[in-house]
């Protein structure tokens, strides 16, 4: 309730729009997490697949395209990578296309603690942020010691953004406790970097589960709720996200205090982009319409979006030839 | 959960939901005719009476096509076409044959899907989406579900044997003008009677192109005729001395009339008519989804359904809630022209039904419930009516008590069980119900509980082929759909 | 003792039955039954449209209870009642043959109600099998049809028997849960009063079947107008009397159900489908879960 969004007119949906944000520092009452809204997945498919009958044209689809490019976090989690792999990661995300004049750029590289430090460097003062996954991503399976010392490795290499994984045997074991505090702490290491939970939404099993996790989470402390490591299958699917929107939905009524989202893992296609923003845009309406608020953990996204982009502009479909791979 | 904070301080807002660029459908795609005939014995025939009425697009109040008005000879023709071939063809001809007709005429819906959504939009003013997602498909799926049931009656009855009933008389609305004329069609077809069927006079062109596609199918003529015409037509076919069925879909005050009217004969009816749903929402349903099965209860079609969850009742605990999440539900929804495939509630069908509908918006006001209507904007031309919900409403009102047929929903809240299963049976009609809660014994005491013929737990407005529908009290008799809705087509012996 | 002969008969006061009670008929009103020679049998209650209005409050009453019993209950409640009329087989004779009857044929009518009560009382836990449907819908949700009674029934017993008709109507309606009020035979009331005192001793809920005496033509319209009937029976191949009653029946849409080409003493008579000619079909649906990585394949 103490926001102020900033109300500029932008009627064009899905037209880019600057964000003030002020954090809301309340005392919020912590629910019992036993009893988590009921979620029926049937209905809430059917609902996320309605959202795929909306038509993007022109304008609204060449917007959403430039606004879905913008929110990608732009991803490279792999054992084998390296200082010459992220630095060119890095390029990619300041130099999308250059043949294509007035391309916003990224809005983050989401890489692992130890990359942290040369992509800081790479990226310089781009603006583009540096997350970095912490927390013995991606299964969480150490000690609370060893998540925080992940944690403040990765701070004091210059993260911008924390990725943390939670721990999902905990959460099934029923230790909502376990996990919340665990959140709550490695929030407490972040201070005012903003931190991402992952849930890993495709070990949970069900949507009432997601639910509940998204509830832990954004109770604890969480900047961001996100759905997936990318390395387990499934990864983000539309309902699942839409569960967590709706569960930010629920919190901000309750608290004022708004939560961003980031989808991980699966999104690939520039189509399935904009159904998540036509998903986001109505189900939590404009203020979460940029990249403060939203994002996509994707490495193969933007190559499709610039593909999209260059067909819409020159009216002839693209060669993943013409596209640089980094 | 919500308690704490005061209201209006904590607003999503949607205005961006409403704005996607226009992704109309072409018309190019569809042929109108401008002069429609009446289809007799195989034949586009003029009228008898030599008469005609223009039908139009109730979106943009523009003439589509003049269509003839069948006067009480063009009746007698129709009923005669249908006699002789029911006599000399359909029931001398072996079932699996006749199911092979029926097949044929799925498969052209499917071939036509796009065209027959097209007209159905322009025709009666319902979103494209719709009739291409829910229409046209569950149309065609409706004739192929009962095309295979014409050679396996013997397995429907036990120890009995069903026999067509004779010339079946067939009188639909305008809410699902190819989808009703399926319904109809496809039982009485399969189960060996022949049909005189008349759509609705706001919305007879999807039933003359099937009719186009019974030529094209080669179904021997007479066996499906399509006369089209407003209330006097469909007088004189349910006034036939040589009709042996009536099948009626529309208001439980014709239903009535229809009923009086057969009294002193040995007509057998089937009557799909009025209601007033009771949907219920307990403190532990999925509540989002309970939100989108009140959307899809009320403002699906226009509210034009017969079925639609046109009473919402809440549990108090979860009442602001649920009020909060449908609100902003409501801001979402694209309201116009129904040829954009963004459109989420159309045109309303007539510009009488539009004056219904605002009659009763009015009076609800003047029984003092609160109206919360959604901030979108209408179109100028064509008629439109808002979604539209009424808080603070008691039993008493009228709003809550008589069919509106519109996008209107009356909303009242309720403490225990028994008090809402009371209220949700309070009602003169018995078509539908809906249930929303977590517990699994809950759903079958309710369900079990609710004197209606169909019953949706934790979900709405569902149809399938093979799901039987229809109502209980004044909401008519019979059924439609499913193995059930082969009974009011057969006499057993 | 021999003082027999001298004892004066106590004859019986033939009074209706109504919500498990036995009232006159508010009216005040008799008339006298009597066989085909002329002679008088009995005083009989000349039912009211108030009678008729008090049986159908005692049946909506019972309406709940009776149609949410355990079927297998309702079974065996139609047994004890197949038993208690085998009991007083003998003053059913009796009864009937007052009525005209040859002792044969009554001594068959009153057999082939026991055995029509028995074939219904199996019949409780069964129909619905037959003729419940699960139907396989193309959406992931769980579908199912299944008969439920219509709830008061309205119903005249056939006029040309005084207890095999109406029986082989109180059966299969109750078998599925209806409650009902039932006009006996004018001509020929008596055995429909005392099958009431067999119901009375059955275990049967009171105001399951109300048993009025009367005029058909007088109580007709009643039934067919009256708001809180759902369903109203006839079985007199009289078209004035259909019509009257199908025209009225309109006001809130009662079911009509005409069963004017019955052989009441054969076995055609009988069948499941008499029991579905008082049942609506309810259809419900519910959402199955299936979440894609659960697969179940093999």
């Amino acid at each position: 309730m103490a926001e102020k969004i900033n109300k500029e007119k932008d009627c064009s949906t899905f037209g880019l729009r600057k964000i003030n944000m002020i954090a809301d520092k309340k005392n919020i009452a912590i629910p019992d997490f036993r009893h988590t809204a009921p979620v029926d997945q049937v209905g809430v498919e059917e609902r996320a697949s309605r959202f795929t009958k909306r038509s993007i044209k022109k304008e609204t689809k060449l917007n959403g395209l430039l606004l879905a490019l913008n929110m990608i976090d732009l991803t490279t989690l792999e054992g084998k990578d390296s200082d010459g792999k992220v630095k060119q990661l890095c390029y990619k995300a300041m130099h999308l296309h250059d043949a294509y004049p007035g391309l916003p750029t990224v809005a983050a590289i989401c890489v692992y603690p130890s990359m942290v430090k040369v992509a800081k460097a790479a990226l310089g003062d781009s603006g583009i942020k540096v997350a970095a996954v912490a927390t013995a991503f991606p299964s969480g399976q150490s000690s609370r010691a060893v998540k925080l010392s992940d944690t403040r490795f990765a701070l004091a290499n210059g993260a911008d953004e924390i990725d943390m994984v939670i721990s999902r045997g905990k959460f099934l074991q029923g230790e909502y406790n376990y996990v919340f505090d665990e959140i709550a702490a490695i929030k407490d290491a972040c201070g005012d970097t903003r931190l991402k939970v992952i849930l890993e939404t495709g070990e949970l099993g069900t949507y009432d589960k997601v639910r509940k996790a998204s509830e832990i989470a954004m109770y604890a402390g969480a900047d961001f709720i996100k759905t997936s490591t990318g390395k387990i299958s499934p990864a983000a699917t539309m309902p699942v996200t839409l569960v967590m929107l709706e569960a930010i939905r629920d919190f901000y009524y309750a608290t004022g205090k708004r939560i961003a989202m980031k989808p991980a893992g699966g999104i690939s296609k520039s189509k399935l982009a904009l159904y998540y923003l036509v998903m986001l845009n109505e189900v939590l309406g404009e203020a979460w319409m940029n990249n403060h608020w939203f994002r996509f953990g994707a490495s193969s996204l933007a190559n499709d979006i610039l593909m999209q982009l260059e067909k819409e502009r020159t009216g002839v479909y693209q060669s993943p030839n013409y596209f640089s791979i980094d | 959960m919500s308690k704490a904070i005061k209201k209006n301080t904590i607003q999503l807002k949607f205005d961006s939901a409403r704005v996607y660029e226009p992704a109309i459908e072409s018309k190019s795609a569809a042929k109108i005719k401008p002069v429609y005939d009446l289809f007799i014995n195989g034949k586009f025939e003029k009228p008898l009476s030599k008469k005609y009425f223009n039908t139009i697009n109730p979106a943009s109040e523009e003439i589509l096509s003049s269509v003839a008005m069948a006067g009480k000879a063009d009746v007698n023709k129709a009923v005669l076409a249908a006699r002789n071939a029911y006599e000399r063809t359909w029931k001398k001809m072996p079932a699996a044959e006749r199911a092979k007709y029926i097949y044929r005429i799925a498969r052209m819906i499917q071939e036509k899907a796009r065209e027959f959504a097209i007209i159905e939009t322009l025709d009666g003013g319902k979103p494209i989406r719709e009739s291409r997602d829910f229409d046209v498909p569950t149309a065609a799926n409706h004739f192929f579900y009962y095309a295979g049931w014409a050679d396996k009656l013997e397995y429907a009855f036990p120890n009995r044997k069903a026999m067509p009933l004779g010339v079946a008389g067939q009188i639909i609305p305008w809410n699902f003008p190819l989808l009703m004329a399926a319904w109809k069609i496809a039982p009485a077809l399969a189960t060996g009677n022949t049909v005189v069927l008349k759509p609705a006079e706001t919305t007879p062109l999807t039933a003359l192109k099937l009719a186009e596609i019974i030529q094209e199918a080669d179904l021997p003529p007479g066996v499906v005729n399509i006369i089209t015409g407003a209330g006097d037509t469909g007088a004189n076919i349910v006034n036939h001395a040589d009709i042996n069925k009536i099948a009626f879909t529309g208001s439980t005050a014709v239903g009535k009339i229809i009923q009086r009217a057969i009294a002193g004969t040995n007509k057998k009816a089937t009557l799909e008519l009025g209601g007033k749903a009771a949907n219920i929402i307990f403190d532990d349903a999925p509540l989002d989804q309970a939100v989108e099965g009140i959307i899809n209860g009320i403002f699906f079609n226009q509210g034009h359904v017969c079925c639609a969850g046109s009473r919402l009742y809440v549990q108090e605990s979860v009442y602001e809630q649920v009020i909060q999440k449908l609100k902003d539900r409501m801001e979402t929804l694209i309201v116009g022209n129904p040829m954009d495939k963004n459109t989420d509630v159309g045109a309303i069908n007539s510009r009488e039904q539009l004056a219904t509908i605002q009659r009763y918006i009015k009076l609800g006001n003047q029984e003092g419930a609160e109206m919360y209507q959604s901030a979108c904007a209408l179109p100028k031309k064509g008629f439109f009516c808002k979604p539209t919900i009424f808080t603070n409403v008691a039993q008493s009102n009228r709003i809550a008590q008589e069919e509106i047929f519109g996008p209107v929903l009356a909303i009242q809240s309720f403490r225990t069980d028994d008090e809402v299963i009371e209220k949700a049976n309070n009602t003169a009609f018995g078509l539908s119900a809906g249930i929303w809660t977590d517990k699994g014994s809950k759903i079958f005491n309710l369900t079990s509980k609710m004197r209606a013929g169909v019953v949706w737990a934790n979900t709405y407005n569902k149809f399938d082929p093979t799901s039987p529908f229809g109502g209980y009290k004044e909401s008519g008799y019979g059924r439609e759909g499913g193995l059930h809705g082969l009974f009011p087509y057969v006499k057993l012996v | 003792m021999s003082i027999s002969s001298s004892r004066l008969e106590i004859l019986k006061t033939y009074k209706v039955y109504i919500g498990g009670q036995f009232p006159r008929t508010e009216s005040g009103r008799y008339y006298i039954a009597s066989n085909k020679k002329g002679v008088a049998l009995a005083n009989v209650c000349l039912c009211s449209r108030k009678d008729f209005k008090d049986s159908v409050v005692a049946a909506r009453n019972a309406f709940a209870g009776w149609s949410s019993r355990a079927a297998f209950n309702r079974g065996q409640i139609l047994y004890r009642i197949a038993e208690m009329l085998e009991g007083r087989k003998a003053q059913f004779v009796e009864e009937l043959t007052k009525q005209d009857l040859t002792k044969a044929a009554a001594i068959a009518e009153v057999e082939s109600c026991i055995d029509r009560l028995i074939y219904y009382s199996g019949w409780c836990d069964k129909f619905q099998q037959i003729f419940s449907a699960v139907n396989p819908v193309a959406s992931s949700h769980f579908n199912f049809s299944v008969p439920e009674p219509m709830g008061v029934v309205a119903a005249v017993a056939p006029q040309n028997t005084s207890l095999l008709g109406l029986v082989s109507l109180i059966a299969p309606i109750i078998a599925g849960g209806n409650t009902i009020i039932i006009l006996g035979s004018t001509q020929m009331p008596l055995s429909a009063i005392t099958f009431a005192e067999v119901l009375h001793s059955s275990d049967l809920p009171g105001g399951v079947v109300n048993i009025l005496t009367g005029k058909v033509s007088e109580l007709l319209p009643y039934f067919a107008e009256h708001m809180d009937v759902n369903a109203v029976a006839f079985c007199e191949p009289d078209n004035a009397a259909q019509q009257l009653l199908k025209d009225k029946a309109a006001m809130n849409m009662k079911r009509v159900i005409i069963k004017d080409d019955m052989k009441w003493s054969t076995a055609t008579a009988q069948s499941p489908y008499m029991i579905m000619d008082f049942q609506e079909i309810k259809t419900t649906w519910h959402p199955i879960e299936n979440i894609g990585g659960a697969k179940a394949g093999y």
